[in-house]
Parts: structure tokens; sequence; C-alpha cells
């Protein structure tokens, strides 16, 4: 093995320590470990989308061979294997609608997908079998298959409430001053967006293992997931098992973009055959299976108006949402459309701001996080608005943005926006200004215009987005006033071993971010030791009891701080041996690039390294100090991060064929201190593309009984290699002036600014057919459409 | 193991491994469940992915989409034992060159995708940035944006990317 690199700390491009399982195939993900006399879980699945389930015929399959048991969500219910629904932990109002969601549908089915029956089995094979055998028979109920269904509220998702409507959230402080800055307004625009629903489509489909001990009473669950810890104390909440008796494990995941951070049925029914039936039960989801078993993404409209004075400048935004739920309530599904809700104004003045989200029931696959959250859905309605704003007052989409970046678009720190919250730092104008020079917008401007004024088939469309999101989740008392019911600190152990080794123990739970590259790093920086002589242990509650996990790009800003704070902490401890072995006053002990020595006096030095062995022998320890190096701290943010950047697409369309090709893309971001730059480009690539594939391929289709159309990757269109270009990236480095690192988050930075950028290079290249918007993605048969109706049909 | 299963003897990294399986049972399912090497991954069930590539007689092949039974006879690797197959004990070239050019983040389609790359430069040694991102049209990545594989198998090509 050749993986060697001994660049040393913060803000170098050290290649990843991850990689050597990785490129080897070492690495072992769920579906890779296995337990002697496991049993496989196969769920029968509901073909309808609403209906009573009017009776289900196990007698077939519970015959075939390999299999142990067949059991309907009837049984299970009567077993008392769970004292508990599936949890939400974000009842956003007082007065939610959070309709009851079993891990097996006891009685009616509300989406297709949803488990009606369990097989167990001795094999993949079996399981599989077996489920084909399971005759399910059911009672069809009007299905609500879409948002306007939904919102016209005559047929209802869940016919025992009465309504589809699950909530109304508002920001709303001032609806007169809001409704007489738009009747005084030179200029307005009225807007629809329509943020479809995404399949997150993470490569590794999600699994389980559940391992009894073979005591008995506690139980160890292996799960896809992005949040052990989470899930450990909402396993004990959902099943009854005392939180003290298990422990769940993430192995190697496969990604997760927000589709890995729930509680699904799967886990829990994982976990209470196991300790039930005291085998191992296991489970791993099928692509097409995914549909219905991991939630979706996005699946909103937005109605969205701006209100400017005759120089383009804002003087009110106000904003009606219209979100998807989906059949029930997951983890935060209520509360993602308003991790949105503070960012509907972008990086722009406004003296007025009006917010109002309504979440409503549908008969679909549940809605929740992905890649983003609630912030790609803001960004894109802002900045799609934006450009329709520079349309009417006749100015370029550069110039609007100028007009109102806050503070004019120069440097700030805490400013407070129009939802209460403060910015914590910002400097756009120079995102702007080198996203439009690195993509010589100059130069594709006189190509476009040459193209057009020769009636080109291939015309060019250059579009832009400044994006600002909120990331470094959360400040635990402000997540309290949002009536999400946990924190969002984070927590990490540094230990300083006999050897010299250190050990960091984090509560973040990487699934391809690179943590253990990141936070080798930090420590390295920190106490000045080689990143090799780190080891970052992670993603197992009975290794890494405390931690809040990973997701919202929150991991670096509070887990890494976290962890630097941590070893800050040893370092104090350490100091105070040194002093003792030199016979000083600690105060008079320096600490530099791993060494400390007696200020003066530089021949005295005693590398950290050594009194590894020195606190683990305690043979001479300062009186009244604990043996051992070993400390820990659970930071809690004392304000969010605020990245923000200015992202440049350029894309070519075939006005004959509708054909979108995006053939350049110009990123400059600013995601404050970097500890990595190598993985930070990587986020900003990897992001980037999950946006521009919302703007250009993918959309989770539901026919009008509530069916997903497309939930194979034969038809839900993940982009390749082929259909992407390389990615221009550059930063800029406004420091975060939350956490003492001064960085901020980048995991979800790509997306929230792609989907505008690549939209608005679409309907600049169809401006001059009078096209003003088009829906995503933007399909060849969209956009051929849309010229044809602005040709009035005649091509 | 039920009653028509078929004996089988695959050849998976230079060793031989004899098998007992059902008649339809995948190549990925044998090499994954019945010899243990599970560094093949499977991210789909339509062909679509690429996760589950890997090398028969030289040459890339899904192997969700042929059955074990099809592959006696057949030299297979796996991403285990692409290292093996260069000089000494490091890593294959195209595995240096997705860890030296950050071609990989949670790693799960990263051994399709690299023996994709093999196979792919094995036929076509000379190819551009276009040529690589079509060749690699049958393998799915989620979280590189693809850019950093492009340029990892550019630079085990040789070329600047």
């Amino acid at each position: 093995m050749t993986i060697t690199d001994d660049t040393a700390g913060i803000g170098s491009r050290m290649l990843r320590k991850e990689d050597g399982a990785l490129v080897t195939g070492e690495a072992k993900f769920v579906d890779d470990i296995h337990s002697p006399g496991e049993l496989w879980m196969g769920m029968v699945r509901s073909t309808a989308a609403h209906a009573r389930i009017v009776s289900i015929d196990v007698s077939a399959a519970q015959d075939m061979p390999g299999v142990e048991a067949v059991h309907t969500g009837a049984e299970l219910a009567a077993m008392e294997l769970w004292v508990a629904p599936l949890p939400c932990a974000w009842p956003v109002t007082d007065d939610m609608a959070n309709p009851p969601h079993w891990p097996v549908a006891p009685e009616t089915v509300h989406h297709v997908g949803e488990i009606v029956a369990v097989v167990l089995a001795d094999s993949r094979y079996a399981a599989a079998d077996a489920v084909e055998h399971v005759i399910v028979e059911y009672e069809s109920l009007a299905a609500v298959a879409s948002i306007d269904q939904a919102v016209a509220d005559t047929e209802h998702a869940h016919t025992d409430l009465g309504t589809n409507k699950a909530y109304t959230w508002a920001i709303d402080e001032d609806p007169e001053g809001t409704q007489a800055a738009f009747d005084a307004a030179a200029h307005s625009v009225v807007c629809r967006f329509e943020q479809q629903r995404l399949i997150p489509a993470a490569m590794e489909p999600r699994g389980v293992l559940a391992l009894p001990s073979p005591m008995g009473g506690d139980v160890t669950l292996y799960s896809a997931s992005q949040v052990p810890h989470i899930l450990k104390v909402m396993a004990a909440a959902t099943t009854g098992i005392p939180e003290q008796k298990i422990r769940v494990v993430a192995p190697a995941v496969g990604g997760g973009f927000g589709a890995k951070l729930n509680i699904n049925p799967d886990e829990i029914l994982a976990i209470s055959l196991a300790n039930r039936l005291g085998r191992p039960v296991r489970w791993t989801e099928s692509r097409t299976e995914a549909a219905g078993s991991t939630h979706q993404g996005r699946g909103q409209t937005q109605h969205i108006e701006l209100a400017s004075d005759s120089d383009g400048r804002l003087t009110a935004i106000r904003v009606k949402l219209d979100a998807d739920m989906g059949a029930y309530m997951m983890l935060i599904t209520p509360g993602v459309p308003l991790l949105g809700s503070f960012l509907y104004h972008g990086v722009y003045e406004t003296p007025k701001f009006s917010f109002t989200c309504e979440g409503w029931f549908t008969n679909r696959t549940p809605t929740d996080a992905y890649r983003g959250a609630g912030r790609p859905e803001a960004s894109y309605a802002i900045e799609r608005a934006m450009d329709m704003l520079s349309y009417e007052v006749g100015i370029s989409p550069e110039e609007i943005r100028r007009r109102n970046y806050i503070n004019g678009g120069e440097p700030f720190e805490m400013w407070e926006n129009p939802a209460g919250i403060f910015f914590d730092s910002g400097h756009y104008l120079p995102t702007l200004d080198r996203a439009l020079d690195m993509a010589d917008v100059a130069g594709l401007r006189a190509e476009q215009q040459r193209r057009r004024d020769a009636g080109e088939v291939k015309q060019l469309g250059i579009g832009m987005c400044t994006y600002v999101e909120i990331c470094g989740l959360a400040p635990s008392r402000a997540l309290g006033g949002l009536k999400y019911a946990a924190g969002g600190w984070e927590h990490a152990t540094v230990r300083l071993l006999p050897t010299g080794k250190v050990e960091v123990v984090s509560g973040s739970t990487p699934h391809g971010q690179g943590h253990e590259t990141s936070w080798s790093q930090i420590i390295a920086t920190k106490m000045g030791i080689s990143p090799h002589d780190v080891t970052v242990l992670h993603s197992d509650t009975a290794i890494s009891p405390l931690g809040l996990d990973t997701y919202g790009s929150r991991s670096l800003a509070v887990g890494g701080v976290a962890i630097s704070m941590a070893a800050e902490k040893v370092i104090e401890k350490a100091r105070l041996i040194a002093a003792h072995q030199f016979e000083a006053a600690p105060e008079d002990v320096e600490f530099e690039a791993g060494s400390f020595s007696v200020a003066g006096t530089p021949s005295k030095s005693v590398h950290i390294q050594e009194l590894g062995f020195v606190a683990f022998a305690a043979h001479d320890l300062p009186d009244g100090l604990e043996p051992n190096l070993q400390e820990q701290v659970s930071f809690d943010p004392p304000n969010f991060a605020f990245p923000f950047g200015t992202h440049v697409a350029v894309v070519e369309i075939d006005e004959d064929t509708g054909g979108v090709d995006l053939i350049g893309y110009f990123a400059v971001d600013d995601c404050g201190n970097q500890v990595n730059p190598l993985i930070v480009e990587g986020q900003v690539h990897g992001g980037v593309v999950q946006g521009a594939a919302q703007a250009l391929y993918e959309v989770a289709v539901y026919d009008d009984q509530a069916n997903i159309a497309n939930p194979s990757l034969m038809d839900y269109l993940v982009p390749s290699a082929a259909e992407m270009p390389s990615i221009t990236t550059d930063f800029t480095c406004t420091p975060s002036t939350t956490n003492p690192l001064g960085v901020k988050g980048v995991g979800e930075a790509g997306t929230i600014g792609s989907a505008a950028a690549v939209i608005n290079a679409v309907v600049d290249a169809l401006r001059p057919h009078g096209i003003t918007d088009i829906d995503m993605p933007a399909t060849p048969m969209r956009v051929r459409r849309a010229i044809e109706a602005a040709r009035g049909g005649a091509s | 193991m039920p009653a028509n299963a078929v004996r089988i003897r695959l050849s998976v990294n230079g060793r031989s491994h004899d098998l007992e399986v059902e008649p339809r049972t995948l190549l990925v399912h044998a090499l994954r469940d019945e010899i243990g090497l599970t560094g093949t991954n499977i991210g789909c069930d339509s062909s679509s992915c690429g996760a589950c590539t890997i090398l028969v007689d030289g040459q890339s092949a899904k192997s969700c989409t042929m059955l074990a039974v099809q592959a006696e006879g057949c030299d297979i690797t796996t991403i285990e034992g692409l290292a093996d197959t260069t000089d000494g004990d490091g890593l294959h070239p195209m595995q240096q060159a997705f860890h030296e050019c950050h071609g990989l983040q949670c790693g799960y389609c990263t051994p399709g995708m690299i023996l994709a790359s093999v196979s792919l430069l094995e036929e076509y040694p000379d190819l551009d940035e276009p040529g690589v991102r079509v060749g690699l049209e049958g393998n799915l990545c989620r979280c590189t944006g693809y850019h950093n594989i492009v340029k990892a198998v550019l630079s085990a090509a040789g070329k600047e990317a």
C-alpha cells in the first residue's frame, strides 16, 4: 500500500486517509457484513396508494422453502413489538397533524410501498420469492396524488383527518405593510415555481442488520445511516427496549444526502424482530424498492412575489409555499421547508418580508431532507425571481443583484435578516465579480449575440445565482424555539495514548465527507503532530456514545470545532505536566509546534507526544492531577453559519430538439476558512451536479393514482459523466464569526447554487422567444414545447 | 441448497472456487455471498449504475447482469484482485490515480468505476476528456460530480486533466 501523504494540518490538500479501504474493496458496508443464522426480511409492500387492507393470505408464502415466518401488520401490532409510532422530531406547530406511522401498516395503507407484511427467510432469494406469494386484497380509497389535489382538499390522504392540511407556519409581522409596498411598487413580479419531488439515490441502497446478544436483551443494529446516535434514542423510544441495551453502528456508508437521516420501518423491524427471535435479522433495499422505502426530497409549489422601486431595488418579498409532506411525518418532514424560510430574501436587503408555508399530506412516499433541505428551494425561488425582476426593470441579472446585495455587497458581520436571525458574516460582491470574470461572461454574451443574429440552431444561455445558505446546525436554544425536539451541539473526545498517538472520537458520522482526514488535520495543526498519528473513531454508539450526527453541513462548523476545543483542553492539561517536569510555573510554559518549553529557555523542551506515557504511567504527575490525557467537549454553537457564493452556468440549447447541454459551470464559493481545499472542491463538484440534475433531468413521476412511474435507475435520470461538464471552482474567504476556527460548511452549497443558475441559463437562452420561465426538469420535451408555444405552434 | 443447485468452478483473482449455486444466481451474488468478495457493490436492479462492474477476461462487465453459471471458465478480476495485477505490492495505477485526484468520496461506486476505467483505457489508451466521459456513461456516482473521476482516469492515462 503506497498511500502516504505527509503534508500537515489545516489548509493543506491532504489526500484522504479513507481512500485505501475504499479503492481496494476492503471497506465494509452493511450488506457486506454477515452473521451466522441470519434471517432475511422481505417486505411485502402496498401496491395501492390509499386503501384498506381487506385480507392478507400468507399461507403459500409460509410453506415455501427457507421461509421461517410471515407476519402481517396486524399480527405484528398484536405482538407489541413497538410502543410508539415512528417518530417525528419536528412538530413545527402545536396543532400540527401527525397521523400515526407504524413500521408495518396494521389496517390502512397511505402510500405505494408502505409495508403490509414481513417475510423472514434464510436467504436473499428465498425472502424475495416468498414476498411474491403473499396475496393482499385491498379496498381502494381515493388517492391524493399531487400537491394541487391536496390543496383542493376534496379527497383526503388520511380520511380520519378530514383535511389534507398538516400545518400553517408563518413569518409575517406586517402583512399590511407588505401589501402597501406591493401597492406602491414601480415593478413587481409574481412567480410560481415547482420544486419537483426527487429521489435522493445515494449509490448505496439502505440496509440493516440487527444482532441480538447471545445473552439476550441487548441488540446491535448495523444500519446505513447518517444518524446512528439519533437512531439509538429513537429506536429505544419506539421499541421500548431500554436505550442502554441498544447499540447502533453505521459502518462504511455509501452516501446519504439526507436520505439516510431517518428512522425507518426496516430499522425498527430489524431491532424488534432480532430481539424477539434471538436471531440476526437483515434487509437490504433494492433500488426500485427505494422509491417507496426511503423518503424523497423537495416537493413544493412556491409562490414568490417581489416588489421593487423603479431602479429595481427590492421593497418587499412575499412567499407562500405549499409543501408536500407525503403520506406521513417522518423525522424532520415538516421542518424541511422551514429550513429555507429564513432565506427567501436570499442575499438581498428588503424592507418587507412575508413567508407562509402550508404543509399538505398526499398519498405519496414521505418527503424529508435531501441535500440542502429547504435551502435549495429558497435559493431557487429568489434567484429565479430576481432574474424575472431584472427582465421587468430592463437591467442585467448581475446589475439587479449588485443593486440589492446586503450592505451594498460590501463586507458585513452579524447582519439581522428580516426573519430575525443574524448572518454571521458575508461579502457577496467579490464572488459575483470573480464568477463573471472566470466564466468570461462578456465573451459568452458576444457569442450568444452572434448566434442569435445568425439564427443558429444551437443557442447559448448564461445564468447566474448568488446564494446564501444556513448551516452549522445549530444553536440548541434556536432549535428549541423552532420546536425541534433535540439540540444542535456536537461532541468530541481527544485522547493522547501512552505511545503518543492520538484517538479522536467524533459524534459526527461521515458517509463520504472525509472526516477522518479533516479531523486529523485539525489535530495536526492544534497539537503539532503528524495527521498520520491520529485515528478518528466514529459512527458506533458503543465507541462514540454522544453525538448528533451528520446532516445540514454541520460537521465541521460544530463537530470539527468540538474536536479543536477538546485538543486545546488536552494541551492545557499536558502543559501542567510539562511545567511539573520543568519545575516551572504553567504560565511560563509555551507550546509551539507540538513542543512545550520554558519561555526564554528553549533548550528545555518536551514534545506533547512524549507526555502521553507520562500521563499514563502517572508516576510523577503534579499533585491532584488525574492520570491520562483525555478530554471531551460538547460544543453548542452560538449561531448558525452562512456560506455563500456566486455560480455561473452556461448551456447550449438545440432549438430543433429542445435538448439542453450544460457546457460550462463556474463556481465561486465562500465557506470561510477551509481545512482541506481538496475535499471542499470535491463537495462543490458533487453538489453542483446534484443541483444541475434537478434542473435538467430528475423528477419522481407519479400517476393520478399516486403510483410512482419511474422508480428504477432506468427511468429516474441520475446523470452520468457524459452529461456533465468539468466544473471550474474558485473561492473567497470570509471567516465565520460563529466559531473559533472561522469555518462554515460546504456539503450542500453546490446544490443550493446550481439549480437556479442552470435554469436561469436555460431561460436566458430562450428569452428571444419571449420565454421567461420553464419548469424543472427542463427536459427536451418541455423546452421544445415552450419554443413551439412561443412561436404560436407554428413550428 | 435447493435441489436444482449446480456445481460450478469460478476463477476469481487467480484463485479457483468450487461453488454450488442455483442456476438463477447472479454472478454478483456468487462473488459477494458465496465467495465473500464484498468489494463488488450493488447499486441498482436494472443494470444502470455500474457499481458491480468487474473484469471478465479483462473486459468490464456488470456482474449483476450475468449469471454465475455463465462465468464458468472465465478469468474474473474483482477490485480485491486489481492491486495484485501490478508488479510489486502497490495499488494499481488506476486505484492510485483515484486516490491522488480525490476521485472518490463515499467510495461505493468506486470499485466498479475503477474497473470500468481500467477496461476503458485498455481498449482506448489515448482517450481525451470527452472520450472518458462517454466511456464511463454506464457507471453512476452521486458524490463527486464526476469531475475528479475524469481527472483520475486521464491522469492514469498519462494525461494532464
